[in-house]
């Protein structure tokens, strides 16, 4: 076994094609084209297939689907009356923590999900049930989180690539995502379904006419225009996680098996294969349990203050590292050092030395997690919240970490910070020359 | 209108935190804390006790979870039984429910919103699993599952056409909802399982019941929602109507799911004081439990 990725998917996840195909040729097409795909993936013989899917939404972070043997009855929330779907799938429970582990390095929140009667969602059951019926394969499922743009999803699919390689196995991508997803809110003609807009259809087609010629960067590039201007399912996001696994690239070929409407959406089934140039890059990759930030450039430190959003602590670039803004707070309790607040949590008193010597502290941290230290550091921006009250000592203190030849520096007031604090650095430091 | 005596006489703003029943340790729930939340929960004990002094003869529940876009939909089937286990906290929240359907009035409501010209459906597929914000709001409103029930589920047209579109929708269903609930002769509570302000945070304390850790997403969200309760608490809902879609964009709010409106208009939109019984935040949402009386109509607030 080796790693390996021959295939990516772009597949739509509605129970129509996999409860009631015959009811519209549309639907009938779509299942027909899923058979192909079934078929090809059986030529390919993975070690796993991954899925993630637009309607498994997460709010903490991401979650990993981990129960090895994951049974029940579904019934989708809407389209109870076509049917139930019961399952009962193979999953790799040795990918989950693996990939989990790759996710968490990037400072996001994970869940491994090991629970009776979790509930898979309506996609990836039909695009399990139609692909890998009999679970040939073993499957792994990730969610989608429905705070994350494009930054963070990004991320998460670097973060997949990484654990891909650890894991060293064959493995088909699957993304269970509709293009233009604008429902006909009313009932139809299954027979007579078609898409529910003039300009979502014309859209669908120039997504399907890139991705036909292998040009997932190009489809990445425009996919908020896309969900903006037709409904994109989830902000057609999920495509920036495939984006992210093929390296930001048009190295693939594309093809095309069907585009249908479902109940006015729009339903493409869509192979992306990648050319040898890719898989080349793939390979060139290093091996196994990538270190924070070596393809990525993402940096987080483990003893500095979590990040308030979806942002890296921080992140490298060429020779210099780049910090996000970081102010006084403390890892693991959040506590800001000499703040006091009422029992309402309004702010009683605090105390500006004790939280620059804060901020310090969290900078270090932040600069060893990359290789740095104070030494390196080159540009910083400070930001006061009252500066007529705390610049004298702000700056007294300041001068006990850099006393002298010290890094350039901007100092402005503000009005506010995120959290309760009262001074915040944004630091940029330049690497330290090897040997 | 068709009037045979019966009436809403309360609708509840019933939030369905899961947080809230984790919280709790009912037996039910397979999780175990070691509390938390409690000021939103003292707001539904005070609830309960009403309940308990002067039960209703069923609850209906309007929740944002369980998603529809085909037209609305009602339970049709007088039992359902299972395990629901929230897709997005299933750590706190794995909990066996028992469920009684009034069937009888949830066909009446089908009918009576065909009549308004909506979308309606009934849902009838045995296998089907009630979702966990209709199951959340009614636990945290009568723990003992002793009332038949009415679920109407929440349908996302807001999200595909605009607010305005999902507005009109609900004021329909509103008023389909009382006609029915009118000429059934019962007396009914309405649930509307909506948060307000609704940006999560996006990672969890360790110990998830760290009351420490808790607090509003950010001070915006705070203002929105203190300008909604307030305008509660002074009976102008046709204004909160009016500000609703400004609420939803500013403060990414849950009622725009519908339950709100629905109650509201079901209420014919009351022009009394309502009582807010607890507001609190949950994993950075905002949420309050919130009664409009429209027997006492808010006279003795």
């Amino acid at each position: 076994m080796s790693f390996e990725i021959p295939a990516m998917y772009l597949l739509a996840g509605q129970p129509h094609i996999l409860l009631t195909p015959g009811d519209s040729p549309a639907w009938q097409k779509l299942n027909e084209g899923y058979a192909r795909i079934r078929e090809e993936i059986q030529q390919i013989e993975p070690d796993m297939i991954l899925y993630m899917s637009t309607q498994w939404l997460s709010v903490l972070g991401w979650l990993f689907q981990a129960d090895p043997e994951p049974e029940w009855v579904h019934v989708d929330s809407n389209w109870h009356d076509l049917g139930t779907m019961p399952y009962k799938f193979k999953v790799d429970e040795a990918f989950a923590p693996i990939h989990a582990s790759e996710v968490k390095k990037t400072g996001r929140h994970t869940m491994l999900v090991n629970y009776e009667g979790f509930p898979i969602d309506t996609g990836t059951v039909v695009a399990q049930k139609l692909i890998n019926p009999e679970n040939r394969y073993a499957a792994s499922m990730l969610s989608c989180n429905m705070y994350a743009e494009k930054q963070e999803t990004m991320a998460i699919g670097a973060s997949t690539l990484r654990a891909l390689k650890a894991y060293n196995k064959k493995v088909v991508v699957i993304l269970v995502s509709n293009l233009s997803n604008r429902y006909f809110t009313h009932d139809i003609e299954p027979s007579e379904d078609y898409i529910s807009s003039k300009k979502d259809n014309e859209w669908n087609l120039k997504i399907l006419e890139l991705l036909g010629e292998g040009r997932l960067e190009d489809v990445a590039q425009c996919a908020r225009e896309f969900a903006r201007e037709a409904n994109g399912d989830m902000q057609f996001k999920g495509i920036w996680w495939l984006n992210s696994i093929g390296l930001e690239s048009n190295e693939f070929s594309g093809q095309v098996f069907e585009y249908q409407p479902v109940w006015g959406t729009g339903a493409a089934l869509v192979g992306l294969y990648p050319n040898d140039a890719l898989k080349k890059r793939w390979n060139q990759l290093p091996s196994g349990n990538l270190g924070k930030g070596e393809k990525s450039g993402v940096i987080d430190s483990q003893k500095a203050a979590l990040p308030v959003g979806s942002y890296p602590h921080a992140r490298e670039e060429g020779d210099f590292v780049f910090l996000s803004g970081i102010g006084p707070r403390e890892r693991g309790t959040n506590n800001i050092p000499g703040l006091e607040m009422d029992s309402e949590g309004a702010v009683m008193s605090y105390d500006i030395s004790a939280e620059t010597h804060g901020v310090f502290r969290n900078v270090k941290a932040v600069l060893e997690a990359s290789g740095c230290s104070l030494k390196d550091v080159v540009d910083i921006q400070v930001f006061l919240t009252d500066m007529e009250a705390d610049f004298k000592i702000f700056n007294e203190i300041y001068s006990e970490y850099f006393p002298q030849d010290g890094p350039t520096r901007t100092t402005v007031g503000i009005e506010a910070l995120p959290t309760p604090i009262h001074v915040e650095f944004k630091v940029v430091a330049r690497k330290p020359l090897k040997g | 209108m068709t009037v045979n005596n019966g009436r809403i006489t309360k609708g509840i703003l019933s939030p369905h935190p899961p947080h809230l029943v984790y919280a709790e340790n009912p037996e039910r729930n397979e999780p175990k804390s070691e509390g938390g939340w409690e000021v939103l929960r003292w707001g539904y004990d005070r609830l309960r006790k009403k309940l308990k002094k002067d039960p209703p003869d069923v609850l209906l529940v309007h929740s944002p979870h369980w998603q529809t876009v085909v037209g609305h939909h009602v339970l049709g089937l007088p039992e359902f039984h299972g395990l629901s286990v929230d897709p997005i906290f299933p750590h706190l929240f794995r909990y066996k429910y028992d469920l009684e359907v009034d069937v009888e009035l949830s066909m009446a409501i089908k009918a009576e919103g065909e009549k308004e010209g909506l979308s309606m459906k009934v849902m009838q597929n045995p296998d089907f699993r009630i979702d966990y914000g209709t199951i959340i709001s009614l636990h945290m409103v009568n723990p003992d599952w002793d009332i038949p029930v009415v679920c109407v589920s929440s349908n996302n047209s807001p999200y595909y056409f605009s607010n305005e579109v999902g507005q009109k929708e609900m004021a329909k269903l509103g008023r389909a909802t009382a006609q029915a609930i009118n000429a059934s002769g019962k007396k009914a509570w309405l649930l509307a399982s909506n948060s307000l302000s609704h940006r999560h945070f996006t990672w969890e304390a360790e110990i998830p019941e760290d009351m420490s850790k808790e607090h509003i997403y950010h001070h915006g969200q705070y203002l929105w929602d203190m300008q909604v309760l307030d305008l509660m608490k002074k009976g102008k809902c046709q204004q909160l109507l009016d500000i609703l879609p400004e609420f939803f964009d500013m403060a990414e709010a849950e009622v725009k799911a519908g339950a709100l409106a629905w109650m509201l208009h079901a209420m014919a939109v009351p022009d009394y004081p309502a009582e807010v019984h607890s507001y609190g935040s949950v994993i950075g949402t905002g949420n309050a439990v919130v009664e409009w009386d429209a027997i006492s109509r808010g006279e003795d607030l």
